[in-house]
């Protein structure tokens, strides 16, 4: 599982019909510090996530067993929002840390 | 399976209900001569780890739901075990005691 901060949202109204209903949102990607690492991906979230929280997210064929329906076409998903992540004792991402 | 050092908690009070409070440590993953070898990842913690230990981590779904023993559910990261020592080559690169030592002496 991985450190991301929700960026955005995104609407795709046509789609596999056994996403219906699944909402589905830009993640970058944080490193260990807190920091964007690597490419935003666009994931589904089964949690009430929005853009500014910082989340955890799965990847791979797990990511599809999160979502409503569990053989759909998905290799990323939001489980949870991250209100403290810490780094050796310092709050590296979270609530806390809303300097972005 | 890989080597990574734990780095943190993270506190996750809403997130799906399969994972059931378990808790979550951040954890850097590592070589055996202390480099760095990745992207930070999001571990379920399943033998006591904390801040400062190394541990030895799966990220593979079918192996962490056997662990679990749970159904179907989206984990894999999970964190199995804590290492004691390491010697590559015939020579010690990483020693638990010793470590933590040194973090006492900073």
């Amino acid at each position: 599982m991985h450190l991301g901060r929700v960026i955005g949202r995104l609407v795709a109204s046509h789609r596999y019909e056994g996403l219906s209903g699944v909402p589905l949102q830009l993640v970058q990607p944080l490193d260990s510090e807190g920091e964007d690492s690597g490419g935003a991906l666009v994931a589904c979230t089964v949690i009430s996530s929005g853009p500014g929280d910082t989340v955890h997210y799965v990847d791979g064929r797990e990511a599809a067993m999160a979502c409503p329906e569990t053989f759909v076409p998905v290799d990323a998903t939001i489980l949870g929002v991250v209100e403290e992540a810490t780094n050796n004792g310092r709050v590296v991402a979270g609530m806390q840390r809303r300097d972005r | 399976m890989f080597l990574a050092d734990v780095v943190g908690n993270v506190v996750s009070p809403v997130q799906c209900d399969f994972l059931n409070a378990r808790p979550l440590l951040l954890v850097k993953p590592v070589t055996p001569r202390d480099s760095s070898a990745g992207r930070a990842r999001i571990a379920v913690d399943t033998v006591g780890a904390g801040e400062g230990d190394r541990v030895l981590v799966i990220d593979e779904g079918n192996s962490g739901r056997q662990i679990l023993a749970a159904g179907d559910i989206p984990v894999k990261t999970l964190i199995v075990g804590v290492v004691d020592h390491i010697e590559l080559n015939g020579e010690h690169t990483y020693n638990h005691g010793e470590n933590h030592h040194q973090g006492a002496k900073q």
